[in-house]
């Protein structure tokens, strides 16, 4: 099991100096997770260090393939306030 | 009769509200130390330049004003850059533009993310510094929730300075701007990581103001969340030694997907700025000129030469440390020289009214209300410069008394683009609106357009003194009004200034 990083991260940097296993990539387009050298942080932290900090929701995928930080979870902006303010910008 | 114009000392363009009655309460080894610094002294932003490096895009915690797309080339706020360096490359774009750039005093790193969240990355850039540039002052932003274990380590350098953005001292106000916290290896939310975050901020203020490091505090001002809490923020900072508060607006626009922008969070009205400014003001020195730069600025402050510095222009550059500091020597002392100089008597300080009267006014039943006016002007304190180039606007305040500096109007700060962030449209309807309150606007020339778009917002556009100096012209239009009738005693006034 590993955790993963998907497309919408924004390369912030503020993950990869906090994994125990130096797992995270700093690649491009987005920074990636080393699948096979992410331990989800087990036996060094309760919580999964990059999943703890990274500030875009969604990003952040756990072994299972869920979000993490699902949509609202961070920034509290509902999702569909979210949703409905990106269809206005884009009407302009 | 004589119309007094306030031209509050030190200034070399005239009427800044200047930082030598502003700091003058404060010991003589402090004024040494922001005497040069551009963000620090609003004298000096006159003639120094500063330069941001953006080698910190990490961050501990959330704002609500804040969201971490930091590339937009379009935008003009802290938190956004074109460009990320590496320390190695940071170092060298700062040599290269301290090089080109001889007024150059001040390297800060603000950014994008908070600098101390990843202090390898930033530590290092200054630790180089300190060593190749020992003249440049350096500086440091911060949200403070590293601060207090990074101070010692910070002193080590040329760092003098120290900026923490504090918004708030009560958790629950901050509950309120924060969404969350990362903290001993853990996200924490709420109330809780408010008051981490604020326990921090306070503990690393005192331990930088005991090791006698300069801090700024920097607040947000967002209204209805803590525009009155302001007030103590500055009271509280202030008492632990704080030597500036600078209180900034919220930039809240949907486009920038922001918390507050998405959920409507409206920014302060230029008034409301000016008015918590000054009721933190006290016997507190409060900053006016912040240009809530780019966290990659470079230049002269509301300037921004960053394109002439691009990694690919420095790349192959061959810098002589040595010359470029002697250079820089000889140049800034030619400035303070230039500053030393005796001000120029009684011409720009006084205006005899006989020479701008034209008829006689007829008694006034009452005093006649004072009117707010913004200057379109380059900085040399004359009116020079075209009303659609404006970046920011000096506002003054004209009454039957004399001609106040009141501070300074940015309309560059939401965007600066037109493909992805709107058309000069919007960007017109920006500076109307931070024009706000304001009745007359100054320029050395105007089109046709705004023209008509001011006069139906109010506001009277006046391109007849340009090139005149501000508090001049200020005052004969404010006498021309005066004579044509055109302001009604105070009490009536106040009902048209809130309409
Ligand atoms: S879950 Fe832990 S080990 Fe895996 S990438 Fe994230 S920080 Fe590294
Ligand atoms: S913290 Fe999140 S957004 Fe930042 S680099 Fe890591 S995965 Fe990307
Ligand atoms: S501290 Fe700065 S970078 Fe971090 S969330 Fe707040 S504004 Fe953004």
């Amino acid at each position: 099991m590993a955790f993963k990083i998907i497309e919408g991260c924004v390369n912030c940097w503020a993950c990869a100096p906090l994994c125990p296993s130096q797992a995270i990539v700093a690649a491009k387009p987005h920074f990636l997770i080393d699948a096979h050298t992410c331990t989800e942080c087990a036996g060094d932290y309760a919580d999964p260090q990059c999943a703890s900090i990274c500030p875009v929701e969604g990003v952040i995928l756990d072994g299972l393939g869920v979000p993490v930080n699902p949509p609202g979870s961070l920034t509290g902006i509902p999702p569909e306030r979210l949703a409905a303010a990106r269809a206005e910008i884009r009407a302009r | 009769m004589e119309l007094k114009v306030q031209t509050q000392g030190g200034c070399a363009s005239s009427g800044c509200g200047s930082s030598a009655d502003r700091l003058a309460h404060l010991p003589e080894a402090i004024r040494a130390k922001v005497n040069n610094h551009p963000c620090f002294s609003e004298d000096a932003h006159h003639h120094y330049a500063r330069m941001h490096v953006a080698v910190a895009p990490a961050c501990n915690i959330q704002c609500h004003y804040c969201n971490r797309k930091y590339d937009c080339a379009n935008e003009s706020r802290p938190g956004v850059v074109s460009e990320l360096l590496t320390p190695d490359q940071a170092v060298k774009k700062v040599l290269a533009v301290a090089a080109a750039i001889p007024q150059m005093t001040v390297l800060g790193i603000a950014g994008p993310g908070d600098p101390l969240a990843n202090p390898e990355r930033t530590l290092e850039t200054f630790r180089q510094l300190a060593e190749k540039a020992p003249d440049i002052r350096l500086c440091v932003s911060t949200n403070g929730l590293a601060l207090p274990d990074l101070v010692d380590e910070l002193c080590q350098y040329n760092i003098e300075h120290v900026t923490i953005t504090i918004n708030c001292v009560d958790p629950d106000v901050g509950a309120k701007i924060y969404p969350w916290i990362f903290w001993n290896n853990r996200r924490i939310k709420g109330r809780k990581a408010a008051e981490i975050l604020i326990r921090r901020q306070q503990e690393g203020l005192e331990k930088l103001v005991a090791r006698g490091v300069l801090v700024k505090v920097n607040s947000v001002l967002i209204p209805g969340v803590n525009d009155e809490h302001l007030k103590e923020v500055s009271r509280v900072v202030k008492a632990k030694g704080a030597f500036l508060h600078n209180v900034m607006p919220l930039i809240a626009e949907p486009e920038h997907g922001t918390f507050y922008g998405l959920m409507g969070q409206r920014s302060p009205t230029s008034a409301e700025l000016t008015a918590l400014q000054d009721a933190c003001a006290g016997d507190m020195a409060m900053m006016r000129h912040c240009r809530q730069c780019r966290a990659d600025a470079v230049g002269m402050l509301g300037e921004d030469r960053g394109q002439e510095f691009t990694l690919d222009k420095i790349e192959h550059l061959e810098i002589d440390y040595a010359a470029a500091m002697q250079k820089r020597a000889e140049v800034q002392a030619e400035i303070e020289a230039r500053r030393a100089a005796p001000h120029q008597p009684a011409k720009a300080a006084f205006v005899s009214l006989a020479s701008i009267e034209r008829v006689r006014p007829q008694p006034k039943p009452a005093e006649p209300r004072p009117v707010l006016m913004a200057v379109a002007t380059t900085g040399g304190g004359v009116i020079d410069q075209h009303f659609g180039h404006a970046r920011a606007f000096r506002i003054y305040e004209a009454s039957v008394q004399d001609v106040r500096f009141i501070g300074t109007r940015q309309v560059d700060l939401y965007c600066t683009g037109s493909d992805t962030c709107g058309e000069a449209e919007t960007r017109l309807e920006q500076t109307i609106r931070a024009l706000d309150g304001c009745e007359a606007v100054l320029c050395a020339r105007i089109g046709y357009e705004p023209w008509g778009k001011l006069e139906a917002a109010g506001i009277t556009p006046n391109g007849e003194h340009a090139l005149e100096p501000i508090e001049e012209a200020v005052a004969a239009v404010y006498r021309e009004w005066l004579d044509a009738g055109r302001l009604a005693p105070v009490a009536a006034a106040s009902e048209r200034l809130s309409a």
